[in-house]
């Protein structure tokens, strides 16, 4: 067994989550600076879109594994935010951040319009509705073609670049950065009140009103966050797509943020990268080069992407049911029983544990249900 | 850090390494990289995933003989399902990492408008976009180039037949009510009068799963003895089922798009066999297709003594093998191998010092006198990007030959009129009278 | 008149063929409270069975057979080896490893037959019905989905009703813990239940195949609608299933028929809504206790 020797106190990290957050964003956006200055314009073309589904992930993963509620339909979100940024583009041309944040509002405003019946569901029934949003929403852009532009969709130039930096990475830039501050946000609404009371509402619900949390309003907030989410990767995925219209936004893109959320571990905003490598880097790149590398017939090269993504999906869910976060963490338990039965914190396996999972941070609260509003629903 | 280092020094050394002689991208001394995203699964797979390995045909056929001045054409088409976010990400990967010279043959309208303002702004070919959309010639994208008669040429080829052979009778459309069938519709209407036009019906193809059973209704209730139909194959299929089910027997003309026998026969030959079909009930079920109007503007798949056919079918047999035993010669295939042909030319045209802007250049200048299997000459001018500028009106007739594939055999078609040019404005459908091209010698003798 | 006659009678086929889906996903929802997004999927793999065996020339009936044996073989053959390991982790494993499948089938069915449209043929003449003098939009092989989707939903409500099975099937969704206990060997049960539903899904792949576009993607969009049938209805009511069927079936025949096609699915989401606002777990759900 490898020994992992206990780190200084000097190294550990801050115990404030905020400040925490903060340094784990920071550390984030040093990395990704240095990560795209060596890569090529293609990967980090990639890089960028990477960042935008882990943004949409990210944000289904506070409302589902934190709040418990069951979305399928996270793409019509996504398309209402494209829309939105594409519509302002057409239409008032402003600031590229004020752009991205009405994309943001915008879906989170057609969001709480869907909270409202959708908080009153449970699971099957909530993913039903959401499913059939996924689908309808997008049509609504195809009976309205004049103002949405039918199925040629509106046309979204790239954001402009300073001159000295390479409009690809320069569009790369903007989505990490979007993504870190989301994440950052994310991670600190979880660790406030309300993240307690998300957790408290998916664990009992009737339980969680006893102790004086407002079920519903939760429920809603936890739901427009995670649409507002959606509704930024739609502006930001508009921006790389240089075009919005109905054909992007089908029902698999509903599913396969869905299925990034579970892969890489739901419940975890840390987990969302994983998520997004798995569902958006496989089957475009992995999948083709492996198809390619065997001289399948035509019909078999030409499915081999779907056969090995779906078969990934399913091997996931096998091998580690709680996502690759959920086994990083096992494996870093693991680790950490093994090297170090006696002292299981101060290891740098448990802060990032710790980091990445505010649901498990012992802020000294995590016992008592806040009131949250004043009435208990 | 030491990595980022070592990038920029090899940064350095790919800068230098490319000042000194600037070739083309994508091509070398005996080889020219293309590519093209093209829907492999999903919904729009069916019969449009058929084409590109059917071009590549013709691009075996030429590397087997030397290539385009010594240069081999190695075409890479890759799964986009159809999806203009896949379309984005792979025209990128095509461009940016496989590096490729052109993109040759890409499939749809929402998926290449997508990649258009990319491609333009890095200058780099669009060619023959596999759609009919009047956007491909836009001044604002001069690397974009369309291939197949815009559909509003369609709508008006058909559009004055109708005007002329039934005049009188109570017309109805059916049309997809995207920009293909809007446009089939536009020229319709350019051409017949509004007051004889009864009804119009429309359908969202992505909402398409059954047969369109209140559409053809409402046909048959307002009247309607011609109907056109601007419907894609899958779409036709479920327009003729419940138009068989009503015994609702119009006229029925149909725009190019979805009038292949060969692609509808095989989903309509169920309809009228129950309870299994034996292989006589199945022939009797494409009657349904028998008598149908539309139009073309390459030779007929029948037509057996046609040399661009003949040249087809041994090009498929001999370069394609697999195509040719699963699919055989249908409209899809021929598709292909006529867009390949055109490329090819494009390139010989463009001369042995191969350039982006040489090549789009020699379309330009020499493309109306392209040698393709077109009815009509293709439009390329500076200006115009459109490909071919009209069609001929043909039939689906049981006394004509029949289409015989691997799937099957349909019946084939008799032409009724034509060919026609005119233009996707306002300019009127004259009848041409210019010659159609005979394939080369050389591809006749060694296909 | 006729207009609306045939919009009605277009719907009442098209729900049918919804209810026929719903019925199985109904099915494994009560035997194992998943819901199986590969549903459509499974049933689009054991047409093309059938569409192979017609192939050969063995006639319909042989290879209607084929299809139905075969899904009750791959259904109990999925349980068994993909759904088993998920059964008792969080309810949305299940779901992305249904996904998968999904994905996967329509991948694999894609490879073997290729991405190509087919005509599949249907069971009993599809020519519409003689009335007066008129034909109506309703066939032979209407009235033959009419029969074949009663007789499944009828199954399926004796089978929970009356039957020893039935009746083990219930107590194991409900407490498996309990039926465990009280000897009920859970998990052959739960084999069956996915086993049985294949079944119904085998023989909604062949009512739906003859009047749609036969190819590997040709049950995706049925599927979100007897998605939406079931949960109108009730996840855990055959009959649910079927007036959810026939509700959806019809709402969409007459959004289509006088508003436009583009409409259908935003008419399908708001009736769900608002059906979901009176009654939250289905027309036809039984009040269950909440547990506290």
């Amino acid at each position: 067994m490898i020994k992992i020797p206990p780190l200084p106190s000097w190294v550990r990290l801050p115990r404030q989550p905020l400040l925490r957050h903060l340094l784990f964003a920071v550390v984030g956006g040093v990395f990704f600076y240095f990560l795209t200055q060596s890569l090529s314009d293609f990967n980090n073309f990639e890089l960028g879109e990477l960042a935008v589904y882990a943004i949409a992930i990210a944000g289904l993963s506070v409302l589902t594994g934190t709040n418990g509620q069951i979305c399928l339909g996270q793409g019509a979100f996504v398309a209402v935010g494209a829309y939105t940024l594409a519509e302002l583009e057409v239409h008032q041309s402003i600031n590229l951040a004020l752009q991205l944040l009405a994309a943001a509002a915008m879906a989170g405003a057609v969001g709480l319009v869907i909270a409202v019946p959708a908080t009153r569901l449970r699971g099957p029934y909530l993913a039903g509705m959401t499913l059939l949003l996924a689908l309808a929403l997008p049509f609504l852009s195809d009976k309205y073609g004049n103002f949405f532009g039918g199925d040629q969709g509106l046309t979204v130039p790239p954001p402009s670049a300073p001159a000295s930096i390479d409009p690809v990475k320069w569009l790369t830039w903007i989505q990490l950065f979007c993504a870190l501050v989301v994440m950052l946000l994310l991670a600190n609404l979880l660790s406030s009140r309300f993240g307690r009371s998300f957790r408290a509402v998916r664990d009992d619900e009737v339980a969680a009103a006893l102790a004086g949390v407002h079920v519903a309003r939760n429920k809603v907030i936890a739901f427009v966050v995670s649409s507002a989410c959606a509704g930024l990767a739609g502006g930001l995925l508009a921006l790389s797509s240089g075009v919005v219209n109905t054909g992007e936004f089908p029902l698999s893109l509903s599913i396969f943020i869905l299925a990034g959320m579970v892969l890489g571990g739901t419940g975890s905003i840390f987990g969302a990268w994983w998520g997004s490598i798995l569902v958006i880097y496989l089957p475009n790149q992995w999948s083709q080069s492996l198809g390619n590398t065997f001289h399948f017939n035509h019909l078999v090269s030409a499915n081999f992407a779907v056969i090995a993504f779906g078969a990934v999906l399913i091997v996931m869910m096998l091998v580690a049911p709680s996502g690759i976060q959920g086994g990083l963490r096992w494996l870093g338990r693991r680790l950490v029983t093994l090297s170090t039965p006696t002292e299981p914190a101060g290891n740098i396996s448990v802060s990032l544990q710790r980091a990445t999972e505010p649901e498990r941070s012992h802020d000294g609260s995590e016992a008592e249900h806040p009131p949250n509003g004043s009435g208990a629903g | 850090m030491a990595g980022s280092v070592f990038a920029l020094v090899a940064t350095g050394l790919t800068l230098a390494g490319s000042a000194g002689a600037a070739p083309t991208t994508g091509v070398t001394k005996n080889s020219i990289n293309i590519g093209a995203t093209v829907p492999l699964t999903g919904v729009a797979a069916p019969g449009y995933d058929e084409i590109a390995p059917a071009m590549n045909a013709v691009f075996d056929w030429v590397n087997a003989h030397g290539g385009v001045y010594g240069r081999k054409i190695n075409y890479n088409y890759v799964d986009d399902a159809y999806n203009p976010s896949q379309t984005t990400t792979q025209t990128r990967k095509l461009v940016l990492q496989d590096q490729i010279f052109a993109t040759v043959g890409s499939l749809g309208t929402p998926t290449q408008l997508a990649v258009q303002g990319f491609l333009n702004s890095e200058k780099i070919p669009q060619l023959f976009v596999e759609s009919g959309c009047n956007c491909w010639s836009n001044a604002k994208y001069p690397y974009t180039t369309g291939w197949e008669p815009p559909y509003t040429v369609d709508g008006k080829v058909l559009g004055a037949y109708i005007k002329s052979h039934f005049k009188g009778e109570k017309i109805g459309y059916l049309y997809q009510d995207d920009e293909f069938g809007q446009d089939v519709v536009k020229g319709l209407d350019m051409e017949i009068p509004k007051k004889s036009v009864v009804s119009r019906q429309s359908y969202n193809v992505a909402t398409l799963a059954g047969p369109m059973t209140s559409q053809m209704s409402a046909l048959q209730s307002a009247g309607a003895q011609v109907v056109v139909l601007a419907t894609v194959p899958a779409a036709t299929a479920l327009a003729l089922l419940p138009a068989y089910t009503l015994g609702f027997k119009p006229q029925f003309v149909l725009d190019a798009v979805g009038a292949d026998p060969a692609t509808v026969g095989p989903l309509l030959s169920s309809f009228t066999s129950a309870g299994g079909g034996s292989a006589s009930q199945a022939s009797a079920a494409v009657g349904l297709l028998d008598g149908m109007i539309t139009n073309a503007y390459l030779p007929a798949e029948n037509d057996l003594s046609n040399p661009w056919i003949q040249v087809d079918r041994k090009l498929l047999q001999h370069y394609a093998p697999a195509v040719w035993k699963k699919y055989g010669l249908d409209g899809n295939t021929e598709y292909g191998l006529g867009l390949a042909y055109t490329f090819v030319q494009a390139l010989q045209k463009a001369g042995k010092n191969l350039t982006r802007q040489g090549l789009v250049n020699a379309i330009a200048k020499f493309g109306k006198n392209f040698v393709t299997p077109g009815l009509v000459p293709l439009g390329y001018t500076k200006k115009v990007h459109f490909g071919f500028q009209g069609d001929s009106v043909v039939q689906i007739s049981p006394s004509a030959s029949q289409i015989v594939t691997p799937n099957g055999s349909f019946p084939g078609f008799t032409t009724l009129a034509g060919p026609y040019v005119t233009s996707p404005g306002k300019g009127p459908v004259e009848k041409y009278t210019g010659k159609t091209s005979e394939p080369p010698a050389k591809l006749r003798k060694t296909a | 008149m006729r207009l609306f006659v045939n919009i009605t009678l277009g719907g009442v086929a098209e729900g049918l063929i919804f209810a026929s889906v719903a019925l199985g996903l109904v099915l494994i929802f009560r035997a194992t409270s998943i819901i199986n997004f590969a549903q459509g999927a499974m049933a689009m793999l054991t047409t093309f069975i059938a569409f192979s065996v017609l192939g050969k020339g063995v006639g319909y009936w042989p290879a209607f057979l084929v299809a139905l044996a075969c899904g009750l073989l791959f259904g109990g053959v999925v349980q068994l080896t993909l759904v088993r390991p998920v059964q008792n982790k969080p309810p949305l494993n299940a779901v992305i490893v249904t996904f998968g499948l999904l994905i996967l089938l329509e991948g694999v069915a894609g490879a073997i037959w290729g991405n190509t449209n087919r005509g599949f043929p249907a069971a009993f003449s599809q020519k519409g019905l003689v009335v007066g003098k008129t034909a109506i939009a309703f066939s032979h092989f209407d009235i033959f989905i009419v029969v074949a989707v009663l007789a499944l939903s009828i199954l399926v409500g004796v089978l929970f009703r009356f039957t020893t099975i039935g009746l083990r099937m219930r107590a194991t969704a409900f407490a498996p813990e309990v039926a465990r206990l009280l000897g009920v060997r859970v998990g052959r049960l739960l084999t069956l239940g996915w086993a049985l539903a294949a079944v119904a899904g085998a023989l909604a792949g062949l009512l739906v195949a003859p009047t749609s576009v036969f190819s590997p993607s040709y049950m995706d969009l049925i599927l979100v609608y007897a998605f939406t049938a079931a949960v109108l209805g009730g996840l855990d009511s055959p009959l649910g299933a079927l007036v959810g069927g026939l509700i959806t079936g019809l709402a969409l025949a007459y959004v289509g028929g006088y508003l436009g096609d583009s409409l259908q699915p935003i008419g399908a989401l708001i009736l769900l809504i608002v059906v979901l606002m009176i009654r939250p777990e289905g027309i036809f759900s039984r009040p269950t206790a909440r547990r506290v």
